[in-house]
């Protein structure tokens, strides 16, 4: 295969997978809440940040890397209680701007709590390329891809086997019905963003020793999973992680073949098409009002 | 006094304002202030109609904002177009632009509605800072004054009469647009859109409307905007830049023009005041946002009305 | 024999699969009142739905006056002198009442924006007229105690009536009702009976959905009956109320006298 194809696929691959986690993390909370989560790059953010100061105080990676995940999860949870819980039964819209107005909270703290430089996480184990077909490979892409192979099946076999997996999915698919057996509906959701910030705060530190991190960085990689989440279907477990690949392979695509300085558009141009010619995106359900 | 009804008396409230705050404006800074504040509660009025009336929502609207300062900065500066006559091609420029995707996009609802406004928004932003040759890029580029009638207008002073008229006539012409058959039409929309339907309302056609109106105030705004600082950077067109005038919609509260005025006055304001608190903007903000949008769904200020009304009760 | 005004011909719904409505014809004569009755879930709202725009037919047509109007929009429909209330209402509750019913008459006022933001004269004119009108259509309905409401402030009953002045508010041809008698009380039900009739002899044709059988024997001049998406019969109110099918699917299980 053609040097260059492979080197893009493999880049891609790479980052398609980190949009496949938080794409992951939108998901699990839309499922659970019908609330579309614009904080979710916050917890990419935290996960990377907090394993930063973590190592800063002296930890072991393999120390630092869990309490971090922890650090962004117990944000998650807090979230979901101080920021949506109050305002159940509010609009679509009400609940966005909520989102929002969160991850500009939590952004500030971070500027508070860490500071607004780029920071280094070193790689998990070391940097020497690895020669594929002609393309080279990071050690730390392998890690990605890994990881990311691993928690979605974690997750394939949490949803489809345990008792609290389906429990999360029966509450997204009938909250009242849900209830009425048994499930409590708030821990559920709960769950759900706790969840979902752990996925996020993973992707965050499984790509930082690639591409650096920062108070910011949140931003764009949340906004990407998003795309990557609505081009698979909101909603969608499957759709998520084949967006988010999709989502890496065509920026990587675009960038190496078409145009890199617009590179970061190709996630909204996606937004756009889907949303103008398949709002349901590739595995999501359709569905029709009620009059 | 039958002429005078909430509207024209909020409108001539407005007005006398305008006319009187200079009286009391120490130095050029608080021009500066006021001058900000005019212009975005220009946008505010605008985009008031599209999420507080209309009910619809757009997370891109500073990619308008953004148009209108750019669009009005290049035909001045590189094509030489008297700077009056590149406002008022820009302004076109705009309507269409957002008459052709507007269409598309407004046939989505809630969340998906949010979303393509969002995309749109960034996109429009991700080219200013790509197109440098004609922009600048991410360090911006400068804009000549405006001149009308062969006088430059330039200064704090001269141009806050600009903003201020440019305001109360915006806002005239919000408030008759929601009392007429096409502001009912707007607001029923936003009641119930079958009613609306069935009621003879072509709700696309109505809601691409409104968008439309909103970009071209944005736009106008922008325009303004740059030929009064004389530079420009994109952070003008920036997501961020979007989500802070929905938050002053929001906060001011929806579904009244004056309180969108009073939304972009008092999240226009607080970073002024925050200024020795720099560092916790953000968190302000950020705050700010999620507490208003909680406990008072309605806006901060209608449900404060509503508040004091009850303990006078 | 009333000319037809409104012509179904085969028309049928489905929802992934499901027929909501399946292959149902008939006629609605001008100025006659016709009822369509079925058991819950039998498809009349979805029929209604079809006739107003709200849904789309999957198949069949309606034609209005001679004229194919399968497909369109809800507006388009109410161009051509449709209107309808709800089952679940449709209020503008973030509006006054006076307001909803000014709705009703859109396509009768000037709608430019021009002319609402310069605040033309003939369009501050076109207010107060519909202002006027709307204010008598609500005394007309019975609702002069509500004309300075806002529509958020009415109790049930009298928003029933608020839907039916605005979609009066434009002067249709043809009055689609669902379920007005829905939620009302004996005395109410009397009273959306007293005027479908006071409908009718003003000449405006009227097809009601019911549930209501002593509504809808008392005020029919036709009705047709659906079960399961299908047309069961369709004919006067004495044939129905004796089509041993009819009964057997519907009015068997209703405690329903024949007068």
């Amino acid at each position: 295969m053609n040097a260059q194809l492979t080197q893009f696929l493999l880049s891609g691959l790479t980052i398609g997978a980190i949009y496949a986690l938080v794409a992951l993390g939108f998901a699990i909370i839309y499922n659970a809440s019908h609330v579309i989560n614009f904080a979710q790059g916050e917890f990419v953010m935290i996960g990377g940040m907090a394993t930063v100061s973590l190592l800063q105080f002296g930890l072991p990676l393999l120390l630092a890397i869990p309490l971090a995940v922890l650090a962004a999860v117990a944000a998650g949870m807090a979230l979901e209680r101080f920021a949506i819980e109050p305002a159940r039964g509010a609009s679509s819209v009400t609940l966005i701007i909520i989102t929002i107005g969160a991850s500009i909270l939590l952004r500030g703290l971070a500027t508070l709590v860490w500071d607004k430089k780029l920071h280094t996480v070193p790689s998990f184990s070391g940097d020497t390329p690895i020669q594929i077909g002609g393309a080279t490979l990071l050690p730390q892409s392998l890690w990605v891809m890994g990881i990311t192979l691993v928690i979605v099946l974690l997750l394939g076999w949490f949803f489809g086997r345990t008792l609290i997996g389906k429990a999360v999915l029966a509450t997204s698919h009938n909250p009242v019905a849900a209830q009425l057996c048994g499930i409590n509906v708030r821990f559920v959701l709960f769950l759900s963003f706790g969840l979902s910030a752990g996925l996020g705060a993973v992707a965050g530190i499984l790509i930082a020793p690639i591409t650096l991190t920062s108070w910011d960085v949140g931003v764009m990689l949340g906004l990407k999973g998003f795309a990557a989440a609505i081009l698979g279907g909101l909603g969608s477990g499957v759709g998520a992680v084949v967006g988010g690949l999709v989502l890496g392979i065509a920026e990587s695509m675009g960038a190496g073949y078409l145009s890199s300085a617009y590179k970061d558009a190709i996630a909204f141009v996606i937004i756009l098409a889907v949303l103008f010619f398949m709002p349901s995106g590739l595995f999501g359900k359709k569905s029709a009002d009620r009059v | 006094m039958k002429w005078m009804t909430p509207r024209t008396g909020g409108l001539a409230l407005l007005a006398a304002l305008v006319l009187l705050l200079p009286l009391g404006m120490v130095n050029n800074y608080w021009y500066e202030v006021a001058i900000q504040v005019g212009l975005n509660a220009i946008v505010c009025i605008g985009l008031n109609l599209l999420i507080g009336y209309a009910g619809q929502i757009s997370l891109g609207h500073a990619g308008f904002f953004g148009l209108g300062a750019y669009g009005s900065a290049i035909l001045s500066t590189r094509y030489g177009v008297p700077p009056a006559l590149a406002i008022v091609c820009t302004t076109v420029a705009v309507a269409f632009l957002a008459l052709l995707v507007g269409r598309p996009i407004l046939r989505l609802k809630g969340h998906y509605l949010a979303m393509a406004t969002l995309g749109m928004g960034i996109i429009i932003s991700i080219v200013i800072v790509t197109e440098d040759k004609f922009t600048g890029g991410p360090d911006g580029m400068s804009v000549p004054a405006l001149t009308l009638f062969g006088l430059e207008v330039a200064g704090e002073r001269v141009w806050y009469w600009v903003v201020a008229a440019a305001l109360v006539i915006t806002t005239a012409l919000a408030l008759n647009l929601i009392e007429s058959p096409m502001g009912r039409a707007l607001r029923a929309l936003n009641g119930s859109e079958v009613g609306a339907r069935v009621s003879g309302i072509d709700a696309t056609r109505a809601k691409v409307g409104v968008f439309v109106l909103s970009a071209v105030f944005a736009s106008i705004a922008g325009s303004l905007m740059a030929h009064y600082s004389g530079f420009i950077t994109p952070g003008k067109a920036s997501f961020f830049h979007s989500i802070e005038l929905v938050a002053m919609v929001v906060f001011g509260g929806m579904s009244s023009t004056f309180g969108a005025i009073i939304g972009a006055m008092a999240l226009t304001l607080l970073p002024q005041l925050l200024t020795v608190l720099k560092e916790y903007e953000m968190v302000v903000f950020g705050g700010v946002m999620v507490v208003t949008m909680i406990f008072f769904p309605r806006g901060f200020l209608p449900s404060l009305m509503l508040l004091l009304a009850r303990k006078r009760k | 024999m009333s000319q037809v005004q409104l012509r179904v011909s085969a028309l049928t719904k489905t929802f992934g699969g499901f027929n909501a409505v399946e292959d149902v014809s008939f006629d609605i004569a001008k100025g006659k009142v016709h009822s369509i009755i079925g058991p819950n879930g039998a498809g009349k709202t979805t029929m209604l739905n079809m006739l107003t725009g709200v849904y789309e037919p999957s198949r069949g047509t309606v034609e209005l006056e001679g004229q194919d109007i399968t497909g369109l929009a809800p507006h388009a429909l109410a161009g051509r002198g449709m209107a309808r209330t709800f089952q679940n209402l449709q209020i503008f509750f973030n509006m006054s009442a006076i307001e909803n019913v000014m709705v009703g008459r859109h396509l009768h006022e000037c709608a430019g924006w021009l002319a609402a933001m310069l605040r033309f004269p003939r369009l501050s004119a076109g207010e107060r007229e519909s202002r006027r009108e709307s204010a008598e259509l609500m005394r007309f309905l019975g609702l002069d105690d509500y004309i300075d409401a806002d529509a958020d402030a009415m109790p049930y009953g009298a928003l029933k009536r608020l839907e039916i002045a605005r979609a009066l508010a434009g002067k249709p041809k043809i009055l689609l009702l669902d379920e007005p008698a829905a939620g009302l009380n004996a005395t109410e039900t009397r009273e959306i009976n007293a005027l479908i009739m006071k409908l009718a002899h003003s000449g405006i044709t009227v097809v009601l959905v019911e549930h209501d059988m002593h509504l809808v024997m008392d005020v029919s001049d036709h009705i047709v009956v659906l079960d399961y998406g299908r047309k069961l019969c369709d004919g006067s109110a004495q044939m129905v109320r004796n089509d041993p099918r009819v009964i057997e699917a519907y009015l068997g299980s209703e405690e329903f006298t024949p007068c």
